[in-house]
């Protein structure tokens, strides 16, 4: 287990390998087998771990690699402490769990764009698996990060990658687009996730996450006053909102479908975007005890479950759909936090982690089939030419809509009966959402494999529209343009083996959390969430069993009830889908059109984004261009009105200096010029004159000196 | 004394620039290539030199290393008094690399007037270098003018459009800046002298003075002018957008990386400790500008056209930051400024070299005339894009570290003060990103851009050290950060009792033979007459 910086690093060193090579010289034959091995490597090695973990009595194990801060001194509440912050790996039942899910998920997803990314040049093509190993390279220090400033790493590392592989048909504006906005949104929650880091140091003197709890957990349970706690953990709220896409954060992730497919299950759906409800697992012991955060948590989550499954109910392009259930599923994880259920969140997560990369890389094979095409309207009756990519997702689609005996039922189930416990309003809310979930997926299952063919005709070689095709694809995704578009085509194995793989653990990986309902019966425990308590309560406090008692308190019957009712909710989702897309289509276009103006709100995703466009963007640029002028004309005008205004002084002062200063002197020159005219006039150069003048002279003292004395 | 082996390093480090200057000078103007190889040599030979202040500093002694102490003007008490500590040879070390970094990117780039082109860089290698050594101050502040004069002339002469306007501007407010801290230093002396009798511009001295409050807050007064302008701080920016836009390439990534620095330099080796008392009550001052300039320096960044415009504004906003850690006056912060002006060294400077790139090819800065280029030069691309992400602070890169230090340091001094410059992540995020984009991504619109080359092999050369220490400062920042613990604790000692470090042993840091009494960490202002100066080593 001292080699679990391993699991992070070898992926890193794929990606290094593939960007600082490949690019250069690699083929993609090469590349994609070092961006698989390293992938490869980083499984085994964690399964490897997981199992030395399972084996182990104390399931924790921290790993310290060198100082990254070395210590600062620093004050805070207590006094003088130290701010440092370690190159520390953590493994315990949690992160154990998530670099399962990571490496796994992401080794198959590295063995599915292999095959999915082959249109690309091979540029791109190892630029693309630079990019997707270094994701996982940042993903997996995420999750393994025993500090949160190691996790933070890992945080926005991801959020890199997470831009540069939205943004990876760069030349596309929409798609670059997504990538900033998706980067700038995020950064907004991580204002709120540092914040929330300092003073998690301020209060407790650590960065570290198992210090953070211990001392956490002897402080007061907050629920009478907002104190210092619920403001840390709604801090670090702001920053789950902003990666896990929930109200009023969630924007970017629709347009992160810009994205390749592989892309869009790996990053925006299985692993990064659940980065936000692991992160509030990873401090359970702090929102434990601060139940205002709580009732925040679960009713954003709530609400934005609800939200997006409605607007996922009218969408047509495929993606989009999947990415409003991710936001919604998403909600549900929060939902079950909220509420105290952590076990139960982790659990959706895992189950979701595979239905919906699952059912991702399957519409993504379905694109493929269609030429690049996304419009569920066009498609139509896929059953027919690509059976494995159909079954397969339907196992998906029966998982995510709660369909019992697959994962999706388990861990809604648990989540819907903590709901229960905790809100009976809540659990309206997710109920309804769950009956919403099982009506649009099996609308986009439908819509794309039943009824009739709706896409493009498609021809033979001889054909020219083919070529046509072909050159319209070449310049929509910039595909090297080596093939023919011979219509829906089943996907190679490389992409069909993955969804298989995926379809196995969408339908069983439930079967580690099986509900008390029926596990009493036949004996089993709820394993997961056993296996999972170690990471959400401190060592020193049984705080969790507060959880574990409400749940119990939940009679069989009631919890059967329940239980039925969501089945039930599913049930009729399914089943209207069914009728509007099977039994009579006309129907649904009938629907819409009499209910044009909720549908075109829908449509339009409640306007949501042109309300961000027209506030917050527009006043920010329009304080930028305001601030430009200002720093135009008034700061800097008064740097230059001092610059001239010393030209000015110096020009009034070259005037005064020519005129009045110089004047003065050119005058008493003139004075004396004319005073001399005068003098001059009696230097005749005659001696009898200057004998009169001496005699003259003489007169003068010889009287003035009788005058004087006589008088006086 | 450690490392005092008798051997001139600083002086050596200092003129080995200036040797080339003076070679130069014998060199025929026409033979270019010549004038090139020597520069280059000289600076490269100017960095290697400077390599033992990495290897040689001694991070356990809180005195001054590789001291050198000659007579000047006697009559006056000025002496050549040169000394560094880890925060002054890190700068040093910087100023050398990115100076070696500026000559390097030159080689095609001037073509006009070449000879005395090399020599104003080197000279104003020499002069930067000055200024940090420097433990007199008027040694120091003969440097800090020294450095004026290339600089106006490289703008002046080599520079684009309005390049007059520019260098003129950038000549003249500097100095109005600087005959203000002028008058402040002349206090100083002469407040020295009264209460003990002797006249020394040694700046170790003057750490130990305890100034009457007011007379305090006038010199800090007339330091900040001096500092600020260079900084630049909010109000006081409005040149370098001008000066930068300007430059040439060498001239913006000198003035960028090193120049700015000048001005933190000053906050941090004179402001904080000779003014401690001052310093303590501009606080809020301080920080409300640091703040504006953050928030504001981003804002009309992101109104920017212009690439270098841009570049220059988020410069206001970095070294807003910088001076924000610096005013959180406790050692995460300050450790945190410092590291911080490495990283805008290492970024802005590597954003400043980048554009200097394609101005080369182009002879435009105009945003709007670029974009696709990741389609045609792929590996400036991608350094473009790690340098964009080391300046809008993504963790595991150095400006990150840099960042989370000011951010944090500040917050245990006000929360409300690091919420609001914490604004700036997300700005700086939406800035660079935006202008990354207009660039980099989309199609080739402009068929100028169709064939432009991709980065060369001396341009790679320019671009590997950054790229390199940009991940170094990132993920292992420990041996940067260590060597700064003296420095830290030096400041620290003076203008805050509180918190001292946890790694340098003695508390004496700042004196050469450490004696300062418990009497210099109570600094209250009635006690401000009562001077206690040890009788030192090198004292008269």
């Amino acid at each position: 287990m001292d080699l679990i910086w391993l699991i992070p690093v070898l992926p890193g060193i794929g990606a290094a390998l593939n960007g600082l090579l490949g690019i250069r010289y690699f083929s993609k034959p090469v590349a994609a087998a070092i961006a698989c091995a390293t992938m490869g490597g980083a499984l085994l090695l964690s399964i490897f771990a997981f199992a030395q973990l399972l084996g182990a009595e104390h399931r924790e194990h921290v790993v310290t690699l060198a100082h990254w801060i070395p210590p600062i001194p620093l004050q805070t509440v207590d006094g003088l402490g130290a701010f440092e912050a370690p190159w520390a790996f953590r493994l315990d039942p949690l992160s154990g769990m998530m670099i399962l899910i990571v490496s796994g998920i992401g080794f198959l997803i590295h063995l599915y764009s292999s095959s999915y990314m082959d249109h690309e040049p091979r540029g791109g093509y190892v630029r693309f698996f630079c990019y997707l190993n270094l994701f996982c390279f940042f993903m997996l220090t995420l999750v393994l990060g025993s500090t949160f400033l190691v996790m933070f790493v890992g945080w926005e590392g991801v959020g890199l990658c997470s831009y540069l592989l939205i943004g990876f048909w760069y030349h596309k504006k929409s798609a670059a687009d997504a990538g900033k906005k998706a980067f700038v949104v995020n950064r907004v929650g991580d204002f709120g996730f540092v914040l929330g880091v300092f003073l998690i140091f301020f209060t407790f003197g650590t960065i570290d996450f198992r210090e953070v709890a211990e001392a956490a957990s002897q402080m007061p349970v907050e629920s009478a006053a907002f104190g210092v706690l619920s403001t840390i953990c709604l801090l670090l709220f702001v920053g789950a909102v902003g990666k896990s896409a929930q109200i009023p954060l969630y924007v970017w992730l629709p347009d992160a479908m810009e994205g390749p497919t592989p892309v869009s299950a790996l990053i925006h759906a299985a692993t990064m975007v659940t980065a936000g409800v692991y992160m509030v697992g990873r401090n359970a012991v702090l929102f434990s005890h601060a139940p205002m955060v709580m009732t925040i948590v679960a009713v954003v989550g709530g609400v934005t479950a609800l939200m997006a499954a409605t607007i996922g109910l009218v969408q047509t392009d495929i993606k989009k759909v999947l990415a409003y259930s991710t936001v919604s599923q998403l909600g549900y994880m929060f939902l079950a936090t909220g509420v105290g259920a952590f076990g139960a969140g982790a659990f959706h997560l895992m189950t979701h982690a595979f239905f919906k990369a699952l059912l991702f890389l399957g519409s993504g094979s379905v694109i493929h089939a269609m030429n690049d095409e996304q419009d569920m309207q066009k498609m139509g009756n896929m059953k027919l030419y690509m059976p494995t990519t159909f079954i397969t997702m339907f196992v998906g689609a029966l998982a995510i809509a709660g369909v019992p005996g697959l994962s999706g039922f388990f861990s809604k189930d648990e989540i819907l009966a903590k709901t229960f416990v905790a809100s009976p309003w809540l659990w309206g809310l997710a109920v309804v959402t769950a009956g919403m979930t099982a009506f649009y997926m099996f609308r986009l299952i439908f819509m794309t494999f039943f009824g009739e063919y709706r896409g493009p005709k498609w021809g033979g070689d001889a054909e020219g529209q083919a070529d046509g095709d072909h050159a319209a694809a070449a310049d929509d995704h910039g595909h090297d343009g080596a093939h023919v578009w011979h219509g829906p085509h089943e996907s190679p194995k490389l992409m069909t083996v993955p969804l298989m793989i995926l379809a196995v653990g969408a339908a069983v990986a439930g079967y580690v959390g099986i509900p008390p309902i029926i596990g009493d019966f036949v004996g089993v425990g709820n394993a997961i969430e056993h296996f999972l308590e170690p990471s959400f309560v401190a060592e020193s406090a049984a705080l969790a069993e507060e959880g574990e008692h409400a749940v119990a308190h939940l009679s069989h019957v009631v919890e059967f009830g329940l239980m039925a009712f969501s089945v039930l909710i599913a049930g009729l989702g399914i089943a209207l889908a069914y009728h509007l897309y099977v039994r009579r289509p006309k129907r649904a276009v009938e629907l819409a059109e009499n209910w044009a103006g909720a549908h075109r709100v829908l449509t339009n995703k409640y306007y949501v984004d042109e309300a961000y466009n027209s506030t917050v963007i527009k006043g920010t640029m329009g304080s930028a261009r305001g601030l430009w002028a200002v720093d135009r004309n008034v700061v800097d005008g008064a740097v230059n009105g001092a610059g001239w205004l010393t030209r000015a002084l110096s020009w009034v002062s070259h005037v005064l200096d020519k005129y009045v200063v110089d004047g003065l002197v050119n005058l008493a020159a003139w004075i004396c010029a004319e005073g001399s005219y005068i003098f001059r006039r009696g230097q005749t150069g005659l001696i009898q004159n200057y004998a009169v003048a001496t005699l003259f002279g003489v007169f003068a003292c010889a009287t003035a000196f009788l005058v004087v004395r006589f008088m006086g | 004394m450690s490392n005092n082996a008798n051997f001139p390093l600083l002086t050596l480090i200092m003129f080995t620039p200036l040797a080339g200057a003076v070679l130069l000078l014998f060199v025929n103007k026409n033979s270019t290539n010549a004038i090139r190889w020597i520069a280059n040599g000289f600076a490269g030979l100017g960095f290697l030199v400077s390599l033992p202040l990495w290897f040689w500093l001694d991070m356990a002694t809180p005195d001054w290393q590789f001291v050198e102490r000659h007579e000047w003007i006697p009559s006056i008490g000025a002496e050549y008094l040169v000394g560094v500590d880890g925060f002054s040879s890190l700068l040093i070390l910087l100023a050398t690399l990115m100076g070696l970094i500026a000559i390097l990117s030159s080689w095609t780039a001037i073509t006009t007037r070449v000879k005395e082109y090399y020599i104003f860089l080197l000279v104003l290698q020499t002069g930067m270098i000055g200024a940090f050594v420097s433990l007199d101050f008027l040694l120091f502040f003969l440097f800090w003018e020294v450095m004026l004069v290339p600089m106006y002339f490289l703008i002046g002469i080599w520079g684009s459009a309005n390049r007059l306007y520019s260098a003129i501007k950038f000549f003249l407010f500097t100095l109005v800046g600087s005959v203000v801290m002028l008058l402040g230093i002349l206090a100083v002396y002469f407040y020295h002298h009264e209460v003990t009798g002797i006249y020394s511009f040694d700046i170790t001295r003057f750490h130990q003075l305890n100034m009457p409050f007011d007379l305090q807050w006038w010199v800090f007064l007339a330091f900040f002018l001096g500092f600020a302008v260079k900084v630049p701080m909010f109000p006081f920016h409005t040149w370098l957008p001008d000066a930068h836009t300007d430059a040439p390439t060498a001239g913006s990534v000198i003035l960028a990386a090193v120049l700015l620095k000048m001005g933190t330099y000053g906050f941090i080796r004179f402001s904080l400790p000779i003014l401690p008392e001052a310093t303590r009550a501009a606080v809020p001052w301080v920080v409300t500008l640091c703040i504006i300039g953050i928030v504001y320096g981003a804002l009309v960044a992101m109104a920017q056209r212009d690439w270098k415009r841009l570049v220059a504004y988020s410069s206001v906003s970095h070294m807003g930051m910088v001076m924000l850690g610096m005013f959180a006056l406790n050692a995460v912060g300050i450790t945190g400024s410092i590291v911080q002006q490495i990283n805008h060294g290492i970024s802005t400077g590597g954003l400043f070299l980048l554009v200097g790139v394609v101005y080369e090819r182009r002879h435009t800065r105009e945003i709007s005339e670029y974009g696709g280029l990741s389609k045609v030069m792929p590996a400036y691309a991608a350094i473009f894009l790690v340098m964009t992400m080391s300046s809008i602070g993504l963790p595991a890169l150095n400006g990150f570290i840099g960042e989370i230090l000011i951010l944090q340091g500040i917050f245990v001094v006000n929360k409300i003060w690091a919420a609001f410059a914490a604004t700036g992540i997300v700005l700086g995020a939406a800035y660079m990103l935006w202008l990354y984009q207009r660039t980099m991504f989309g199609t080739v619109d402009n068929p100028k851009n169709e064939n432009l080359p991709d980065l060369n092999l001396r341009e790679w050369a320019t671009f590997i050290p950054l790229l390199i220490l940009a991940v170094w400062i990132g993920l292992y920042p420990k041996p940067f950060i260590d060597r700064l613990d003296s420095s830290v604790v030096r400041v620290m000692m003076r203008v805050n009792s509180a918190d001292v470090s946890l790694n340098a042993g003695a508390p004496g840091a700042g004196v050469q033979s450490p004696v300062v009494s418990s009497d210099l960490l109570t600094l209250d202002g009635d006690t401000g007459d009562v001077i206690e100066l040890p009788v030192r080593g090198g004292a008269r």
